[in-house]
């Protein structure tokens, strides 16, 4: 089994955002890099379905060069080849053209990314690769096994979940409680170092949207605190000041 | 030319947040000097579709054929594309929610257009830029951008925007159109429901529980609350982890993310991840007996106590409000 996972570079969640004095880029200034934890869950289970069934992981990144950490972080935990796609990720759209021509180019059985990204927040890039192939995106999955040339997964929708039997190839972006994230171990990050990273150019792609500037939500004017002895005056404050209930 | 917008249903009734999408689609033809029109597919009852006309629609188009009884992306993406080639709609307006997510990235591939989600915006529309505001960095930020395409598709924030009131009825239309075995693919076979009483992403009011509920057994608090204030029930993340709640209800960076007109936080400390899930709630109250507790400076209201102690007074009183 052939399997391609997608891992996007995101700020750390714990990141105190801020942007360039111009207010067009992110400040990356001390802030640290990681693999986007829905990817994670996509990358754990690839390596756990490899491990029952056999075949290879591939990781894919769109990204420049300050990406290699985080893909030789994926490597460490269980990948066995990667690609970086070596570009600036401008949009969804973007970034789907990429994936999609070298998901082509290497005939995957199974397309794993992240539900969404912590950065951009799209939830995006799966339904597109999966519309360029032609193929279903099970989106978002929360359980997946392989039983020979199908696969069963569990989508969560809203109020509850559907089972679904598709056959292979497919896309299916993950969640939890997909698989529980691995760290790497040490023998992991020795064999890391000698594991392929393939860096190639961009196909041609042209991107949907442009990311004109960035601002950050106005600050709360602050918390009123109400005694817990008295603490039913709440709901009166809900109701006639606050006006939510 | 025509504003086409994607009506999502939930047991044969149209659910709140497409009220929000019809009338943002409304106000977004009004700009456009033109239609807005809408698209129902799925388990629908076309009687409750006329009344759209409420939120400036003036056309619906449905399909309640029995292949797309459940959401299947490409089936559904076939439907919409169909009405936007009908309607010759230049902007589609979905709900950024899990089927308007999965079914807005297949059409801008298949209509070639520019896709934003998660807006939290009406757009900026001069000359030939047409800019929208949408989250990133999981609530942290926003960021402008601009839709360059032809069509342009929109998932709007759920709980964002006013659903309009005005007279009017829509013209209703079905469609029926030939599914092929790969338009298909994907679609599900069960569907298990799970017992939620309200749905937590349409929900007005979510009350939630952390690690300082101490135990499942003290859930009873959390949810006597839920159903005196009609409120959906939902919890941090180490509470799903332990398995005190199901995984479904955990919100934050890697759960469900809501924004809800109220959000009632008890036991929960406000971690970083647990605020990108909440953080655009309208109004935030936080329960906790450390005042130290980094919620607080998140929260519009606070109670420095005991859950157990705090939760069943606000429960009466709540009670007492609705008698
Ligand atoms: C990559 C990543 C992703 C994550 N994603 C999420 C996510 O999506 N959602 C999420 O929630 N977390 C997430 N987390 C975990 C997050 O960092 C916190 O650990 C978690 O939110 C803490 O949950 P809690 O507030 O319930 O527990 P705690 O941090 O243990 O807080 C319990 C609180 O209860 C208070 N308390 C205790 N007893 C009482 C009492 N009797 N009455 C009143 N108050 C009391 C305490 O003062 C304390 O503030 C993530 C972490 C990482 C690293
Ligand atoms: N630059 C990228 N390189 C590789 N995969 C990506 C990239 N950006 C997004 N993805 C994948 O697409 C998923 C959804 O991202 P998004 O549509 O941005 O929310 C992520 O969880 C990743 O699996």
């Amino acid at each position: 089994m052939r399997i391609l996972v997608c891992i996007s570079n995101v700020p750390d969640t714990t990141t105190k955002i801020t942007f360039t004095p111009d207010n067009k880029n992110l400040n990356t200034a001390g802030v640290q890099f990681v693999i986007n934890p829905y990817d994670e869950y996509a990358l754990t289970r690839a390596i756990e379905l490899k491990e029952a069934q056999g075949g290879t992981v591939t990781v894919i990144n769109v990204g420049e060069a300050d990406s290699d950490a985080n893909i030789r972080k994926a490597l460490a935990i269980g990948a066995d080849e990667a690609i970086r796609v070596d570009a600036k990720p401008a949009d969804a759209l973007f970034v789907a053209r990429q994936i999609a021509h070298y998901a082509q180019e290497g005939n995957y059985d199974l397309i794993l990314m992240g539900k969404e990204s912590v950065d951009y927040n799209g939830f995006q890039v799966h339904g597109m690769v999966a519309e360029l192939l032609s193929l279903p995106a099970i989106v978002p999955a929360i359980k997946l096994d392989v039983n020979g040339t199908a696969a069963t997964l569990e989508r969560e929708i809203e109020g509850g979940k559907e089972i679904i039997t598709v056959n292979l190839p497919l896309v299916a972006s993950c969640q939890q409680p997909m698989a529980e994230p691995r760290i790497p171990n040490m023998r992991g990050i020795m064999t890391a170092r000698t594991k392929p990273l393939k860096v190639v150019p961009p196909v041609n792609a042209e991107s949907g949207t442009v990311y004109e500037s960035y601002s950050l939500p106005e600050k709360k004017s602050g918390v009123k605190l109400i005694d817990p002895a008295n603490a039913g005056e709440l709901i009166r404050l809900l109701r006639n000041e606050a006006k939510v209930i | 030319m025509a504003v086409l917008v994607l009506i999502e249903c939930a047991e044969g009734q149209v659910k709140k947040s497409a009220l929000e999408v019809a009338s943002y689609g409304a106000q977004v033809a009004q700009a456009l000097s033109t239609i807005a029109v809408a698209v129902a597919i799925g388990d629908i009852n076309p009687d409750a579709l006329g009344t759209l006309g409420q939120q400036g629609i003036q056309k619906v188009y449905y399909s309640n054929q029995p292949e797309v009884k459940n959401f299947v992306p490409t089936a559904y993406a076939k439907v919409i594309a169909q009405a936007a080639e009908t309607s010759g709609a230049t902007v589609i307006i979905l709900a950024n929610s899990n089927i308007g997510t999965a079914v807005g990235a297949r059409l801008a591939i298949r209509l070639n257009g520019s896709l934003a989600t998660n807006v939290v915006s009406l757009p900026e529309i001069s000359g030939n830029t047409f800019t929208v505001r949408r989250g990133v960095f999981s609530g942290k930020a926003f960021a402008d951008v601009n839709l360059t395409a032809e069509r342009k598709i929109i998932a709007i924030k759920k709980n964002t925007f006013e659903v309009l009131e005005q007279e009017g009825t829509a013209e209703i239309e079905p469609i029926s159109l030939a599914f092929s075995e790969a338009d298909l693919a994907g679609a599900p076979q069960e569907t298990i429901r799970t017992t939620g009483k309200v749905l937590l992403t349409e929900a007005e009011v979510v009350v939630s529980g952390g690690r300082g509920m101490r135990g499942p057994e003290n859930w009873h608090l959390i949810e006597n609350l839920a159903d005196a204030l009609g409120a959906a029930t939902a919890c941090s993340k180490p509470v799903a982890d332990v398995g005190w709640r199901p995984h479904h209800e955990h919100v934050g960076q890697t759960g469900t993310t809501i924004s809800p007109n109220l959000y009632i936080a008890a036991g929960i400390s406000g971690a970083i991840q647990h605020l990108a899930g909440v953080n655009s709630s309208k109004v935030i109250v936080v329960i906790n007996k450390d005042p130290e507790a980094p919620f607080f400076k998140a929260a519009d209201y606070g109670i420095i106590g005991d859950v157990a102690d705090v939760l069943p007074k606000l429960t009466e009183a709540a009670k007492a409000l609705n008698q």
